[in-house]
């Protein structure tokens, strides 16, 4: 069996797996970019909720992710079994580039500029909104692009807690020794990465100021 | 043009009243100390110092950016610690070195940033920007729709101080407004906006390290040493205080000097 006949043969099934995939990805991302976002709004001026959150958040990220799946198992409501579980530990994966780079791009603007849009009688909120949040726009979408990229891949690993998508081809192939059926999932899965960063790396320079 | 000239008892709009200012860190300490001086209206006062005598400081007393440690600053017959501090601001211009546009904004937004804060009506905000841009020497046509890295360093500073002078507000601070342009720009810069300080009859405080500056713009110039005034006086009279500090920018103005004694 070479992968290219497996590929036509389970064309359909490849095909139901990376929409998955891509369901799985997609639920995710949307979780983490509305707890870190606006999270690293809030932590632009709470120095000590700031340590707290980026902490967490690296640790996280340093939890190897086949033992962060295996950790939630446990865990009353969030775990168990299943897609639940796994989009609970993407989030928690995808949320440090996220909050780190929503925290860098805020903080990281020209003093000058803020110094001048606080003597200019501008409140907090419309110095957050009007001036840091349109200058921080592309370094948050950078984050974002890095925790898609990052979730794709934690993604595969998500179907050994039984949450399907591509991984489910990868330890199907691991299991029978077959490169086909790990290519099976591996290139999709390796698709979806690629088209993501071009993607985002694209809306990434539409939204950068000169 | 009605050329106003401020008589020279007129009330006075800022008032320094034994202020101080300092850090409570680790090590606390001073930056201005028993500050007394009040400036009128129209006046053109001038904070020379060098770099750490606390010129800025002073400056950021005057709108609320810092809040004194001891004494008060009085603005337009209130404390600042009193008033509310966005009012405040609102009603005084602000021009720093780097001029600190907005990158995202065209210049002509950038100008409208206090319009826009104070909901002015569009027709109002444009034709102020059309005005204000042909104030201080920039096309309307040409520069309004541009965007700040797309001009000069001389013009930005164009845009910065027409922004400060967007909703007229009666007080104007600038902070080395003209520091960091090359030579020629900052001659013509400087001469343009003394002319341009004469006509509008603002209450201006300016902060610079360039005794030439001081000599071209103020209508008194104010010396800072380590947190202390050490001089008070008029462009005339200036140079002939006789104080070591008033002696060292003296000889900034001619170099050489040094050299032939």
């Amino acid at each position: 069996m070479t992968p290219w006949t497996f590929f036509v043969d389970h064309r359909a099934e490849i095909l139901e797996a990376t929409a998955n995939h891509l369901t799985l990805v997609i639920i995710a991302m949307t979780f983490a970019i509305a707890i870190g976002v606006p999270l690293g709004m809030l932590i632009v001026h709470r120095p000590a909720l700031r340590n707290l959150a980026l902490g967490l958040a690296s640790i996280f990220q340093t939890i190897p992710s086949l033992a962060l799946f295996g950790f939630l198992i446990p865990i009353p409501f969030i775990g168990g079994i299943g897609r639940r579980t796994a989009i609970v530990a993407l989030v928690l994966y995808a949320l440090l580039p996220i909050l780190r780079n929503t925290y860098v791009g805020l903080t990281g603007i020209d003093p000058a500029v803020l110094e001048a849009a606080e003597a200019m009688g501008m409140t907090q909120s419309q110095i957050l909104w009007r001036v840091r949040l349109p200058l921080a726009r592309a370094v948050i979408l950078a984050g974002i692009r890095t925790a898609t990229i990052i979730t794709i891949g934690v993604a595969t690993i998500a179907a050994a807690i039984g949450a399907g998508g591509l991984g489910t081809f990868i330890f199907r192939g691991v299991a029978m020794v077959s490169d086909a059926v790990i290519l099976a999932g591996a290139i999709p899965a390796a698709l979806l990465a690629i088209a993501a960063d071009l993607l985002l790396g694209w809306l990434e320079r539409r939204l950068k100021i000169a | 043009m009605n050329a106003k000239t401020a008589p020279e008892n007129a009330d006075p709009t800022i008032q320094f009243q034994s202020v101080t200012y300092g850090l409570n860190g680790s090590v606390p300490r001073t930056i201005v100390n028993d500050i007394r001086f009040s400036v009128a209206a129209g006046q053109t006062l001038v904070l020379l110092g060098r770099s750490g005598s606390g010129k800025t400081t002073l400056l950021k007393l005057i709108n609320r950016l810092l809040v004194p440690t001891g004494g008060q600053v009085i603005v337009r017959g209130s404390p600042t610690i009193v008033w509310d501090p966005i009012r405040l601001r609102r009603g005084i211009g602000y021009v720093i070195q780097d001029a600190g546009l907005f990158p995202h904004f065209t210049v002509a937004q950038n100008i409208a940033l206090v319009p826009s804060l104070e909901k002015w009506d569009a027709a109002r905000t444009n034709s102020r920007v059309n005005e204000l841009l042909t104030l201080v020497g920039l096309d309307p046509a040409e520069f309004a729709s541009r965007r700040p890295h797309e001009l000069s360093g001389g013009q930005r500073q164009r845009v910065g101080v027409a922004r400060a002078l967007a909703a007229d507000p009666p007080i104007l601070l600038m902070d080395e407004p003209f520091g960091a342009l090359d030579p020629v720009t900052r001659a013509e810069l400087q001469r343009e906006f003394s002319a341009l300080a004469r006509r509008l009859g603002k209450t201006i405080v300016f902060v610079t390290h360039d005794l030439r500056e001081a000599l071209l713009l103020a209508s008194r110039i104010i010396l800072l040493q380590t947190g202390r005034i050490i001089a008070d006086a008029t462009p005339q009279e200036f140079p002939h205080i006789d104080h070591p500090e008033v002696r060292a920018f003296t000889a900034s103005l001619t170099p050489l000097a040094g050299a032939q004694a």
